[in-house]
């Protein structure tokens, strides 16, 4: 009856759309947790994304080169500790990042309106897309990568290609597909108890809904906010990571893309709210998937945009978002 | 609207001190010329192009307070416009003038139809849905190859007449005179409009929107004419642009960057000044399409290869300079290089 409908297919997207997903899930944290606080849409994440990509491309081609793997082995074998590795130290790069930009580049404006912050979060996107152009103007065929400094680089895989489902399957899972949820569920469920349990969260929670009444709680509305870029970035980093592996391309041009599906997810969602920006991420996955299967690829951005201005026209809060939220 | 009515200033002639010295140096510059071999009236022509979109940019972004990130869309539904119009592969072929006025209408409308549902978003939000409206117009004239022959672009453009003379590629000078012609009946008009009731409604908007509520604005109604006329200008400027090079160019050519540029005319030359964005359209665009290729073709010249390294190509630093322009500013001097006068308002 539907010849173009295949359930094989069907269950291939589905797989993608959530793996996807869930790394959009990830950066959409970033973007809804400093939007809590500050009500700043860090135009930067997506940049930042970018760039925790290339850093773990930089450390994968040292690692190669100085014999620490072996580039023989990338997609036959797993190195579980050197995903681990990457996940950590480019979390913490963009973590640490993410606050230097908030120091220097956000905090002056604190008191200046919306809109200028906004701006110079968009200023500090573009700078930080000049560093990632010349990042992979370095001796990325030392680095890893290769190719001209604008050109979109090879990331390989660190895991194992071997499809799970057994080598008949149409559907192909691997552990590229298993590392994103082995790494992305734990990260957010500590995020949730962190944010409900310990004592910086609540006074996050206390922050983001009124930030002077925290101050007088005597809270350090400051430290907080610090805080919240950094863990914001960490998540970023993280994401920058499963992305590369599961996608095997980064280039200095991402950030972009990835932010704005980020940001939809997170409006999605209501944005502000976890649970949201994880559901949001994860619905978003899937219609990018699902669009570029049945509508075409060359359509899929014009579906995610129509989608973000549709949602922002007839339901600003979002899917989880009230009233009398919960932010952050 | 801080004034009562008897302070509220009126303008004495068509243009402000400012503007008169302006135009009057943007005159003799071709004038420098014929002294100096500098061939830079040729590349100023963008600068006057990017001028009239800044002005329309900035009766949104300056006059209203509504940050919009998609004004390189309204560029390219002008040069789109005016293109399938005008070309010679359309039926339709009306010539420079009656295309570059339809330029003007279907971007004012295209400006109009984006307004309408977005008025009642709050200012980031509205900021977001221009940035997602200059994508989707992208993808749009990328995909549908039928009517705008997709990456290809439009070509070959009319060029401009004027009173039986036409202009050919080999006479910039003239053509800069046309130009300028246009970018001062821009400046009059929206100096105009931001004297008129209209404009003393903008700024209300844009103060305080409640309290211009009350005074029987309606804000909604305010916001859509400043986006409109925002987008026919943006509009007129993309056809400019596209016929001094005879082509829409690819879709791809009016992506976020090309918006951000526009954003940075306003911001450094100064929000909500006329004269100030077109001190910002000289700097930003002179540097963006005038400095930077001449510093390259200068280090090609010296011997140091451009083509081999990327950080020698100083094409590569504009990321860098607009970034690094938006932050400054907002940081330091808010108000741009030509602060707007409060008491003008």
């Amino acid at each position: 009856m539907f010849e173009w409908f295949d359930s094989d297919v069907l269950l291939q997207q589905l797989l993608l759309g959530l793996s996807n997903g869930m790394i959009i899930a990830l950066i959409a944290l970033g973007y809804t947790m400093v939007y809590g606080i500050i009500e700043l849409i860090n135009f930067a994440h997506g940049d930042l994304f970018m760039l925790g990509s290339f850093l773990a491309l930089t450390l994968v081609g040292v690692a190669m080169n100085c014999g620490i793997v072996d580039p023989e082995l990338m997609g036959a074998s797993s190195h579980w500790w050197l995903l681990g590795t990457l996940v950590l130290v480019c979390g913490v790069f963009c973590g640490g990042l993410n606050l230097c930009i908030d120091h220097f580049a956000y905090k002056p404006l604190r008191r200046a309106s919306k809109l200028s912050q906004l701006v110079a979060a968009i200023g500090v996107s573009f700078i930080i897309v000049n560093v990632g152009l010349f990042w992979g103007g370095l001796p990325m065929d030392i680095l890893g990568g290769g190719g001209a400094a604008a050109a979109p680089k090879d990331f390989p895989h660190l895991v194992s290609d071997t499809n799970l489902l057994g080598e008949e399957s149409f559907v192909v899972m691997t552990w590229n597909d298993v590392v994103i949820f082995v790494v992305t569920i734990p990260l957010m469920i500590a995020l949730t108890l962190f944010v409900k349990f310990t004592k910086l969260g609540m006074a996050m929670r206390a922050t983001a809904q009124h930030a002077t009444a925290a101050r007088l709680m005597g809270v350090d509305v400051n430290k907080v906010i610090a805080a919240t870029f950094a863990i914001g970035g960490f998540l970023g980093g993280a994401a920058s990571v499963l992305y590369a592996n599961y996608n095997s391309t980064v280039s200095f041009q991402m950030g972009f893309r990835a932010g704005m599906d980020a940001f939809t997810a997170a409006v999605l969602g209501g944005i502000g709210s976890l649970p949201g920006a994880m559901l949001g991420g994860l619905l978003i996955g899937l219609v990018r998937a699902m669009s570029d299967q049945y509508v075409g690829s060359e359509w899929t951005n014009v579906v995610v945009f129509s989608l973000l201005v549709l949602i922002l026209i007839f339901r600003p809060t979002g899917l989880l978002g009230l009233k009398q939220r919960e932010k952050v | 609207m801080s004034q009562s009515p008897s302070t509220v200033h009126r303008p004495a002639g068509l243009l402000s001190r400012g503007q008169c010295i302006l135009f009057g140096a943007l005159l003799a510059l071709p004038l420098l010329e014929l002294v100096f071999d500098l061939g830079i009236s040729a590349p100023t022509r963008f600068v006057l192009g990017f001028a009239i979109v800044g002005i329309g940019l900035n009766v949104v972004v300056g006059f209203t307070g509504l940050l919009h990130l998609g004004i390189a869309a309204f560029m390219a539904i002008g040069a789109y416009a005016f293109a399938i119009l005008t070309c010679t592969i359309y039926p339709f072929q009306i010539g420079f003038w009656p295309g570059l006025l339809a330029a003007l209408l279907i971007g004012a409308v295209a400006g109009a139809f984006l307004g309408a549902p977005t008025l009642r978003l709050r200012g980031d939000y509205l900021a977001i849905v221009t940035l997602g409206f200059g994508e989707i117009v992208q993808d749009l004239l990328k995909n549908l190859e039928l009517i705008t022959k997709g990456t290809q672009g439009i070509n070959p453009l009319p060029t401009p007449w004027f009173f039986g003379a036409t202009f050919a590629s080999d006479t910039p000078k003239s053509w800069y005179f046309l130009y300028l012609g246009i970018l001062l009946a821009c400046t009059m008009l929206v100096r105009n409009l931001e004297h008129s009731r209209i404009g003393r409604q903008w700024f209300a908007v844009r103060e305080d929107e409640l309290a211009a509520r009350c005074m029987a604005i309606r804000p909604d109604r305010v916001k859509l004419t400043a986006l409109a006329v925002g987008a026919g200008l943006a509009a007129v400027g993309g056809a400019l642009l596209a016929s001094l090079i005879s082509s829409t160019g690819e879709p791809g050519n009016y992506d976020f960057q090309i918006s951000i540029l526009a954003l940075c005319i306003v911001i450094v030359g100064g929000i909500g000044s006329l004269t100030g964005v077109i001190v910002g359209a000289l700097v930003m665009v002179g540097m963006n399409s005038i400095l930077l290729p001449m510093l390259g073709q200068k280090l090609q010249q010296a011997g140091i290869g451009t083509t081999t390294s990327v950080y020698l190509a100083p094409d590569n630093y504009k990321y860098l300079l607009f970034g690094l322009a938006l932050v400054l500013m907002m940081r330091f001097k808010p108000k741009g290089i030509v602060a707007a006068k409060e008491e003008d308002h």
